[in-house]
């Protein structure tokens, strides 16, 4: 029996042949990640572990980016709290204002991850990577704590569930709206515990950014993992960010599924996912009149260059509606630099945008963007929870960036078809 | 192990959103979350909740965020477990990592706000004082039971050294 690309990851790290779903292994792990909210409490773990050192001064990432520039004096108390740790030992990926970003944006940005590693994070969304082809999953701080004291952790091997789309994408279609769709139809408990793995010629053609917006989403769907076959796109994505070559593996033909999905990709529409869950999605030309407050493109999901690029490709010339705030932030400082470059932040700026620094911001209604009672906001983020962006009487509904451009020149939530 | 307490009773998808709100994140300090816990849902919750008392809902409780923040508060409140039809995993791990025990019962939904709970962890017997019913929980895996009694994972890495 063959194994699956997730299967094959967790046995090399595991030091075994093989590996097979529900087992529980112990893993050697490749990066450890954490951020401002939950390295703090990692960092507690670790010292109570009464460890001198960290496993390795190399493999440790910490990113304070999600109340940052620092929100509030609680919030600076915690970044100089991670900051003073990563000092006391040495740790080297540790980033700053200036170099810091969005943590699953900046960690492939800088060439610290390649196909085949394994990576834990203290952010759910840790699950990113697997566009890349690595095993990458969130955990908590505790977990977290013990992994920088050793270098290890336990893992239950997922089930496997492949979804194939296949087909070219409509117009106005990217990889938001593929994993909105998947959404739909399996659930946010459709994955629990489960690796998803994304195939099919639709996949083949996507871009990398498309990839990562997709793997992202995987725990939206309750999935430990989402994972891609590494090809030729993804060598040319972590040569250019300067990562070590890795190992390229894919799953053998008779590999083990617990579910096979086929999705005929040609058929879709860009999607919407409204109020309150991630899996509420309808076509957008189901959505009916939503007015707008606010529109927001950024996170984790989708504020990459290629975000940018088509969001203003669509408001190019246009003006923002009356009444809303569009809210742009550039998931690092090297999107940033990139969209001023290329003339996006002031396409941006003449359309009524307003742009705020490289950090998660209105995302998880931290900063930068809190909806007040009753307002409706349609963003380009992974999570629309009750209470996600602000008030609990606000509403998000979850769209992708031209979309949402769209959305905020019309005041409504529309189709970049309809402007 | 047996727990006895009075159940609270929450509904499907419970986030990390709606157990602790990120305005309360700024901080780590056990107390401050407790302060937060069910804010916006149920804001009575954090101040009526007793030592003992136990959470009982239905699917994919604690989905959302990887922040232990989440179970850390419900703890800090008193909360010694917690019952669901099923749990997101990420918190599934968390909560036994500090030592609060969570059990997969199909028949979640047969028990009501306020009634009085006997459960044997072990055995995942739960018995209903007020109805007088029995229901059977999923057995907790052997691993996640000796992380529960050493009393949470960094108890459990420690002992092993
Ligand atoms: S952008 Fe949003 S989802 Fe992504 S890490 Fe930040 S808060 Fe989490």
């Amino acid at each position: 029996m063959g194994m699956t690309i997730t299967e094959k990851i967790l046995a090399i790290h595991s030091g075994r042949d093989r590996v097979s779903p529900g087992e529980i292994i112990q893993v050697k792990v490749d990066l450890a990640l954490a951020n401002d909210i939950t390295a703090p409490l990692a960092i507690k773990v670790f010292e109570e572990l009464g460890k001198k050192e960290v496993f390795d001064k190399e493999r440790i990432v910490l990113v304070p980016d999600h109340f940052v520039p620092n929100k509030d004096i609680p919030s600076a108390q915690q970044v100089k709290f991670v900051r003073d740790f990563a000092k006391r030992y040495g740790i080297k990926n540790f980033f700053e204002l200036g170099d810091v970003g969005i943590e699953h944006v900046l960690l492939p940005e800088k060439g610290l991850i390649s196909p085949g590693d394994l990576i834990i994070g203290a952010d759910s969304h840790t699950c990113t990577y697997g566009a890349l082809g690595a095993f990458s999953t969130g955990v908590g701080s505790t977990d977290l704590g013990v992994i920088m004291a050793t270098g290890e952790t336990w893992l239950r091997v997922p089930e496997t569930i492949k979804v194939i789309f296949n087909g070219s994408l409509k117009r106005w279609v990217y990889g938001k709206d593929l994993i909105l769709y998947l959404l739909k139809e399996i659930g946010t408990e459709g994955a629990i515990y489960k690796a998803i793995e994304f195939a099919g010629s639709t996949i083949k053609e996507l871009s990398m950014a498309d990839r990562f917006t997709m793997a992202n989403m995987a725990v939206e769907c309750g999935a430990k993992n989402g994972i891609f076959e590494p090809d030729e796109k993804t060598r040319d994505y972590v040569k250019k960010a300067g990562a070590k070559e890795g190992i390229y593996l894919s799953s053998d033909p008779d590999a083990e599924y617990e579910k096979v999905i086929e999705i005929d990709a040609s058929r879709i529409d860009p999607q919407v996912a409204c109020p309150h869950s991630p899996d509420n999605v309808v076509s957008v030309n189901e959505i009916g009149n939503v007015k707008i407050d606010q529109a927001f493109i950024g996170s984790c999901t989708n504020g990459r260059i290629e975000d940018l690029r088509i969001a203003s490709q669509v408001i190019k010339g246009k003006k923002v509606a009356d009444g809303v705030r569009l809210i742009v932030i550039p998931s690092t400082p090297k999107i940033y630099k990139e969209a001023i470059e290329e003339g996006i932040i002031s396409t941006f700026l003449d359309a009524g945008a307003v742009i705020g620094p490289p950090c998660c911001g209105p995302c998880l209604g931290g900063h930068m963007g809190i909806l007040a009672e009753g307002e409706i906001a349609v963003s380009t983020t992974n999570r629309n929870f009750k209470g996600r962006m602000g008030h609990p009487e606000s509403k998000v509904y979850l769209a992708n960036p031209a979309v949402v451009a769209a959305s905020a020149i019309a005041g409504r939530i529309i189709s970049p078809e309809e402007l | 192990m047996k727990i006895e307490g009075r159940a609270w009773r929450f509904g499907d998808n419970i986030d990390t959103d709606v157990i602790i709100p990120a305005r309360f994140l700024n901080t780590s300090d056990e107390k401050e979350l407790a302060k937060g816990c069910f804010a916006d849902l149920r804001p009575e919750f954090s101040k009526e909740a007793k030592k003992g008392d136990i959470i009982v809902a239905g699917k994919n409780f604690g989905c959302g965020s990887s922040r232990e923040h989440a179970p850390v508060a419900i703890k800090a409140c008193g909360i010694s477990l917690i019952i669901a039809k099923s749990f997101a995993r990420i918190f599934y791990r968390n909560a036994f990592n500090i030592g609060l025990p969570l059990l997969e019962c199909e028949d979640a939904e047969r028990i009501e706000e306020g009634d009085r709970l006997r459960v044997d962890l072990l055995k995942g017997e739960i018995i209903n004082l007020d109805k007088e019913e029995k229901y059977y929980a999923r057995p907790i895996p052997e691993f996640m039971m000796k992380i529960i009694e050493a009393g949470g994972l960094v108890n459990y890495v420690k002992s092993k050294k």
